[in-house]
């Protein structure tokens, strides 16, 4: 493993409360030293000056289409997605095929992404078998097994049946795991193609009405009071969830909300140009619910940022609006459009930007070694990124094996520059270090069924 | 002077810039007309089976205004019928569309004479497109042209048998046709861009 | 003036244009009356009716249209839920049709949007015929024809839109279309079938018919598909009828001179009581008519004309 000095930068720690100008040396796969006017040794030593260094990022929500889509991506090109964007750690969700709602699929992801070795992956387990909303999944073993699965949710869709969502929180807790929800009434939804508001009569594209996001969170933090489960929001999108949130805090219920940077950045009008590329679930929202997530954003009732990044092929996003499969790109683009749109306008300051990347989620799904502190013995997971740096969005250049982003042709401020996991420089000046390469091109021992 | 405003100069006149001179005034146009709907009813020996068809847009006034003639000369007038040829035009992709004006057969064409009516006969186009609109409303007899003002430069094979004025003109310059019914005032007027000295 | 390439929604064209198209809809009505119904304008075109959705009438309209301007027509229909199956996109659809060399598609599709995206992959001239929930700019047009046949203007008419607006691609491009022209439209229907924000789209909305009906000078009637009433948007066809069907009482209660359109095809029973009799207020067969002749005039000013600037005109 390699020895490297980063010199100069301005090291953001929210774990510690550090922020301010230090060197960071990183040696063995661990933080050898913090301080300032550290000598080398012998180690590489990059200036970041200007620089941020910070914990790397944790993305809770991703989706890496490994096993069953991998034309689309796969668990290695996801993590160098991820270590491009920043990210040292994302999770993975369980709508896969086969479904991740057991163990063995779960090790499988993780073995995948150890054998890549550009990021951490931790397997989101599904609440219920085949995501079918009918029987709970073996929580238990799944929790044991070597991948630590310690989030469930059937993402993609909402469990509906309210009594088994009961039994299954209150098995998960049993656990001390996490149920995580897409808060939906499906049968408000039903059919639905983008918000449902002025557009969509515009349109003539059927409506997801708010509503159906809001009464299912309604019900989850009502069952999520009842069981004491550790409960957790997925992108959220609407202004009365924001407020259903931030309720539900204040009574003291368990909970914790992410948001997505297009939830925060696109509104429901971006659906007149019958883009399949804008096509996402939740969908994109009016701007008074845009507007309600920024602002629980940053009074803290959304927690963190969490892309959903969901790859999608070009064949089924150059399909016709209706039959295209809703999702979205996220994670080469996360940071840049958290700076320009969130921290540039005041929104967040950039340590608070970098709290909601950094400790925040390692703390909800309580990982170890990630999210910080930035400290002598600590496991070296760190992200440098140049705040300032302008660069305009060209999906062709992603490693990521999908380009379906509607943040295309996007000027935007803040690069990620370098990604270290493990101790390893897998991102070294905004690309993937060359020693990943066989990674990316060969896919993973699950990609060879494709 | 804007191309589009009509100069009313008797014949001879220029305007002051020099660029438009009017060949025709009123009174030589009324001549012309008179002088052509006689030799109609001298060719074809009376109004027997004869139709006059005006081609949109100035054929058709003067089409009628032969009508009216001819009526003064033989008491009876032949029925004028209305072409437009915007559908038959060779030139359909090339051009933008021009506003259509409706087209008014209010008879049989079948077994008739039928004397087109047009203002100025240049390249013969507009006559190839008026006669293949002509032959999809039946079979004329005969099928004859008349025209205020022939300029030569034709690029299809075509004369006319009727003729108010011959003007030989350059292919720079434009020759325009007014009429009363259109135009407020009777006149042909040629306009020659050359003299206007800021390279058009 | 410019025309423009594509029709995909009403939004496109300005007043002006709307009048350039009635205007050269004239000149296709009168070639409809000829013993030879055929000019040769697009002789040597190629226009292909691209059919996600069944619809003979429309496919049947559009077709006599390209032929009366001696076009050539071919036709390709394909069921919507199957190309990406079959895994060929939309978007290959598409550039297989660009290789053909065609010069315009005519396209109705069960997806909103499928038009325009269509429009984006293609050199050929897109025609909306009709595309999901979203418009349906020729019809649109036709109606307006009809109505200024009928009217002799448009300006200042009072037209009730009745029935499933929702759903109603027929309403969005009529909506536009006759308040664009200067109509007074009313949308009225079961409250479950009008578009929440539909108040902010220019027109009245009312759930009365009959308190509506004697202001109208237009009724158009809207189709109702059955399956609305299994999806609980009303709790019955009986119902729906006894509120918002045109029965003999309801036609009493119209201004004598006012008009019945439908975009067709009737659900009679449902929107009309089947015992209506036939009557000269009701003029579905002139929309009909009128359909051929508006869209040969749209073919003939969208393909007939130069997409470049004019060149200088010689005389």
């Amino acid at each position: 493993m390699a020895e490297i000095l980063f010199k100069g930068g301005r090291l953001i720690d929210p774990a510690s409360g550090v922020d301010t100008t230090s060197d960071v040396l990183v040696s063995g796969g661990r933080v050898i030293e913090v301080g300032s006017n550290l000598s080398s040794n012998g180690a590489e030593t990059i200036d970041i000056s200007g620089a941020v260094i910070c914990p790397g990022f944790i993305d809770l929500h991703v989706h890496l289409r490994e096993p069953g889509r991998e034309d689309e991506e796969t668990v290695a090109t996801g993590s160098a997605a991820a270590a491009r964007g920043g990210f040292t750690a994302v999770g993975a969700m369980p709508n896969t095929d086969p479904v991740c709602d057991n163990a063995a699929v779960a090790d499988k992801v993780a073995a995948a992404a150890r054998l890549a070795g550009m990021c951490e992956v931790i397997p989101a387990g599904a609440l219920t078998k085949g995501l079918e909303g009918k029987y709970i999944t073996p929580v238990g073993e799944m929790v044991t097994c070597s991948a630590g699965v310690r989030m469930f949710t059937d993402d993609g869709k909402g469990v509906q049946d309210s009594r088994i969502l009961r039994r299954a929180m209150e098995y998960i807790k049993g656990f001390d795991a996490i149920c995580a929800e897409h808060c939906d009434d499906a049968a408000l939804s039903e059919g639905g193609q983008m918000h449902e508001g002025y557009y969509s009569d515009m349109l003539g594209l059927k409506g997801m009405p708010a509503a159906a996001e809001d009464i299912a969170l309604a019900r989850d933090l009502v069952l999520a009071r009842l069981t004491g489960v550790r409960y957790h929001a997925l992108h959220v999108s609407t202004k009365g969830s924001v407020e259903l949130i931030r309720q539900a805090k204040a009574q003291g219920v368990r909970v914790t909300a992410e948001v997505t940077p297009h939830h925060l950045i696109l509104t429901d009008s971006e659906l007149q140009s019958f883009d399949p590329v804008n096509k996402v679930n939740p969908p994109l929202r009016s701007s008074s619910d845009v507007e309600a997530c920024r602002v629980g954003l940053a009074d803290g009732t959304l927690d963190a940022i969490a892309t959903d990044h969901a790859p999608h092929s070009r064949e089924e996003k150059e399909s016709e609006f209706e039959l295209a499969p809703p999702g979205m790109v996220g994670l080469e683009t996360a940071l840049a459009l958290m700076i320009t749109e969130i921290v540039d306008p005041g929104i967040l300051t950039l340590a608070e930007l970098v709290r909601r990347l950094t400790s925040v989620p390692a703390g909800i799904l309580r990982l170890a070694g990630q999210g910080g502190p930035v400290a002598e013995g600590g496991v070296a997971n760190l992200t440098v990124f140049d705040p300032a740096a302008e660069w305009l969005i060209d999906p062709e250049t992603f490693v990521s094996k999908s380009r379906n982003t509607p943040f295309k042709g996007r000027t935007v401020r803040g690069r990620v520059l370098h990604t270290v996991f493990g101790g390893n420089l897998v991102v070294r000046n905004g690309e993937i270090s060359p020693d990943y390469h066989a990674a990316l091109s060969v896919g993973t021992s699950l990609g060879a069924q494709q | 002077m804007s191309p589009n405003s009509v100069p009313n100069l008797p014949a001879g006149g220029a305007d002051e810039t020099g660029r438009a001179w009017v060949v025709l005034d009123d009174l030589d146009v009324k001549r012309a007309l008179v002088r052509m709907a006689h030799e109609i009813v001298e060719s074809n020996r009376g109004t027997g089976e004869l139709v006059l068809v005006g081609i949109h847009r100035r054929g058709v006034p003067l089409a009628h205004r032969v009508a009216k003639r001819i009526a003064e000369i033989e008491t009876i007038a032949p029925p004028v019928g209305e072409l437009d040829i915007s559908f038959y035009r060779d030139d359909v992709g090339i051009r933008s569309p021009q506003e259509i004006s409706p087209t008014d057969f209010p008879f049989d064409v079948t077994d008739k004479t039928v004397v087109l009516v047009d203002d100025v006969l240049y390249t013969g186009r507009t006559v190839r497109a008026a006669i293949d609109a002509l032959v999809d409303f039946g079979r004329p007899r005969l099928v004859k042209l008349a025209v205020l003002v022939d300029r030569g430069h034709r690029e299809l094979p075509f004369r006319a048998d009727f003729i108010g004025k011959n003007i030989p003109t350059s292919k720079m310059q434009e020759v325009r046709v007014h009429v009363l019914e259109t135009d407020g005032v009777d006149s042909v007027v040629v306009y020659d861009p050359r003299t206007l000295g800021d390279g058009q | 003036m410019m025309m423009i390439k594509h029709l995909l929604s009403i939004d496109q064209l300005s007043t002006d244009m709307i009048d350039l198209v009635l205007k050269t809809t004239d000149s296709f009505g009168e070639v409809g009356t000829r013993t030879i119904k055929k000019v040769p304008a697009l002789r040597g075109r190629t226009v292909c009716n691209l059919f996600f959705e069944p619809s003979t009438r429309t496919r049947l309209s559009f077709e006599l249209a390209a032929k009366r301007l001696s076009a050539d027509v071919i036709t390709f229909t394909a069921d919507s839920k199957t190309s990406v199956s079959k895994g060929e996109s939309f978007k290959d659809t598409a550039l297989t049709l660009q290789a053909m060399g065609l010069d315009a598609i005519v396209v109705r599709h069960t997806s909103g949007g499928s038009a325009k995206r269509l429009s984006e992959w293609v050199d050929a001239s897109v025609l909306n015929a009709g595309d999901g929930s979203n418009e349906h700019p020729t019809q649109a047009l036709l109606d307006l024809y009809t109505i200024k046949q009928r009217f002799g203007r448009i300006e200042g008419l009072h037209i009730g839109i009745v029935g499933d607006v929702s759903h109603s691609r027929v309403a969005r491009s009529n909506i536009k279309a006759m308040t664009k022209m200067g109509a007074h439209v009313t949308v009225i229907g079961p409250p479950t079938l009008l578009p929440v924000t539909v108040g902010s789209w220019g027109v009245d909305v009312s759930t009365d018919l009959d308190a509506v009906l004697p202001k109208l000078d237009i009724v158009y009637l809207l189709r109702v598909q059955k399956e609305r009433q299994v999806d609980q948007f009303f709790p019955s066809l009986r119902e729906y009828s006894m509120f918002w069907g045109l029965d003999n009482r309801r036609v009493g209660l119209m201004k004598p001179e006012a008009l019945i359109m439908h975009p067709g095809p009737i659900n009679r029973g449902v929107e009309i009581a089947g015992d209506l009799p036939e009557m000269e207020r009701f003029i579905v067969a002139d929309q009909v008519t009128n359909g051929i002749a508006v869209r040969a005039a749209l073919m003939y000013l969208m393909l007939g004309g130069s997409q470049e600037p004019p060149p200088t005109e010689k005389v």
